[in-house]
């Protein structure tokens, strides 16, 4: 194989990942957690397809949504489901959200070398029944985060959660004044992918929004453009 | 691949089932794709932001892909950052800013730079945020493991040259670490600087990063080893306070720890624009 350092004037090298689009996030409240994802899958200026999940139920109190490349997104979500439950079958007990978040990290750093090219959120509550999000970049750096965004627009969401989940640079509202209420966070999460369906090509189609709570796992799908 | 780590590993992995999966758990095991240069492929495919200049030269004839590259931002990187510690009589100070950047973008404004390997010893992260939580996270077990089988607490240098072998195996494989293992034991206040291009480097003051000119600036004018702990605290606090306030890559919160006979502490968080404009009017205050 042809290697980049090795020559100067060749033709592009092949390269073993592309991006099919997309946005992810999530958003924790004290006792809840909600994560989404659209389902468009593009590669270049064509659509795939309209319905490519990118989210998995893991356990009842965790999910995770991934960004990037269809394949790699797909093999994650599948050696992360049986690992679920290998752990689920040996200790007689499901997956703690901090456990969930701690493996995917390894998984991703077992390919330092090779990474999967996926952009993933886990969301879910944890064992104090605290709404709680990881991000992660390519190679598994963790980091436990209150809302999170990944994909094609994540760069047109993130400033929308930093504004209205971290109340940053508002002069009208006070921190101690603000609670996210779980309906709160459900309809500003519909309209910030909304809204990144409206300004990035790579995000429309479907949406799958699912709310994670000490109850369970709620799901739900609605439309966004077709164009 | 050999490590002095990975003697460790043998006696770690004899307890876990013959999984295939569990092989992540060595470090000594990170998959290799299956090709003839495996570590020129890793390097080029998602190389750093430094790797990504070096070769600069040779993508005069490919500016568009060297685009394509720098979009894809596979890593968050600590590469723009600012860590320092430094050692005084009393113990050990390490201060931190919280942001990450993927290229350009503000990945994180609130990001743990400093890891604690045990309750005596702190790491600090910088280059490749995934590499140093990693190989940090691997050093504490370690280190545990160490204290459980000689039943005595593992000093510094030993856990910093440990570490050090570690990265040393894995030298031109495209890792970036430059972390900062401080801690308090039986000699007193220590302070390793570890790199993965293999260097261990001891001294009383370092830092680390693309604010460390800054930050360097402030630490050398008033450094000294009888600092008070007030003084020592807010010497650190105020070289990352500058080194944000002029580095672009650093920012976030400016977080403050110390280490003594009795273990860490975590002694403050400051939001690094709220505390520039505090040191402002205590300068005007003064005037």
């Amino acid at each position: 194989m042809e290697t980049y350092l090795g020559e100067k004037q060749q033709a592009s090298q092949w390269s073993p990942y592309i991006n099919n689009g997309g946005s992810c996030l999530a958003v924790a409240g004290d006792d809840f957690a909600v994560i989404a994802s659209d389902t468009r899958m593009s590669l270049g200026y064509s659509i795939k397809t309209r319905y490519s999940t990118k989210y998995l139920k893991i356990t009842e109190k965790c999910s995770i949504v991934s960004s990037g490349m269809q394949a790699d997104i797909f093999t994650l979500h599948k050696v992360l489901k049986s690992r679920a439950q290998i752990y689920e079958q040996k200790h007689g007990k499901p997956m703690s959200t901090d456990a969930v978040a701690k493996l995917v990290s390894r998984l991703l750093y077992y390919r330092r070398f090779f990474p999967y090219y996926t952009f993933n959120i886990v969301a879910g509550i944890d064992d104090e029944g605290v709404g709680c999000v990881f991000s992660y970049d390519a190679i598994g750096t963790l980091e436990r985060v209150k809302y999170s965004a990944s994909g094609s627009g994540s760069s047109l969401i993130e400033p929308v959660l930093d504004n209205q989940v971290a109340l940053k640079n508002r002069n009208d509202i006070k921190k101690e004044d603000f609670k996210l209420t779980k309906e709160y966070a459900i309809d500003l999460v519909k309209d910030a992918i909304t809204s990144a369906g409206e300004r990035d090509i790579y995000t429309g189609d479907f949406v799958e929004i699912s709310v994670i709570d000490i109850n369970g796992t709620h799901e739900e799908k609605f439309e966004l453009r077709f164009d | 691949m050999f490590t002095l780590g990975s003697v460790l590993d043998n006696d770690f992995k004899s307890t876990i089932e013959d999984f295939s999966f569990e092989t992540e758990f060595s470090t000594n095991q990170l998959m290799l794709p299956n090709i003839e240069k495996p570590f020129e492929f890793a390097q080029s495919i998602i190389g750093l932001e430094k790797d990504l200049q070096e070769n600069e030269n040779q993508l005069m004839f490919h500016q568009q892909k060297k685009e394509e590259r720098k979009e894809r931002a596979l890593i968050k990187g600590y590469k723009g950052t600012t860590t320092l510690a430094f050692i005084y009589e009393k113990g050990t100070v390490v201060a931190v800013d919280s942001r990450a950047t993927s290229g350009q973008y503000i990945a994180s404004q609130s990001v743990q730079k400093v890891v604690p390997v045990n309750e005596y010893m702190l790491g600090t992260l910088a280059g490749g945020a995934a590499d140093c939580q990693f190989f940090l996270a691997h050093l504490g077990r370690i280190c545990n493991l160490y204290e459980l089988r000689n039943n005595e607490k593992i000093s510094v240098a030993a856990a910093s040259k440990l570490l050090n072998n570690i990265l040393y195996s894995y030298r031109n494989y495209g890792l970036s670490v430059g972390s900062m293992i401080c801690g308090y034991d039986t000699r007193g206040p220590q302070l390793y600087y570890i790199d993965s291009d293999g260097s261990r480097l001891k001294n009383s003051l370092f830092s680390v990063g693309s604010g460390s000119p800054f930050a360097y600036g402030v630490l050398d004018a008033g450094y000294r080893w009888d600092l008070s702990k007030e003084e020592a605290l807010d010497l650190g606090r105020r070289a990352i306070c500058a080194a944000t306030f002029k580095d672009s890559y650093s920012g976030g919160t400016v977080k403050v720890y110390h280490i003594d006979e009795n273990g860490w502490v975590k002694i403050s968080d400051d939001d690094a624009s709220e505390l520039w404009y505090r040191y402002e009017e205590k300068e005007k205050k003064k005037k």
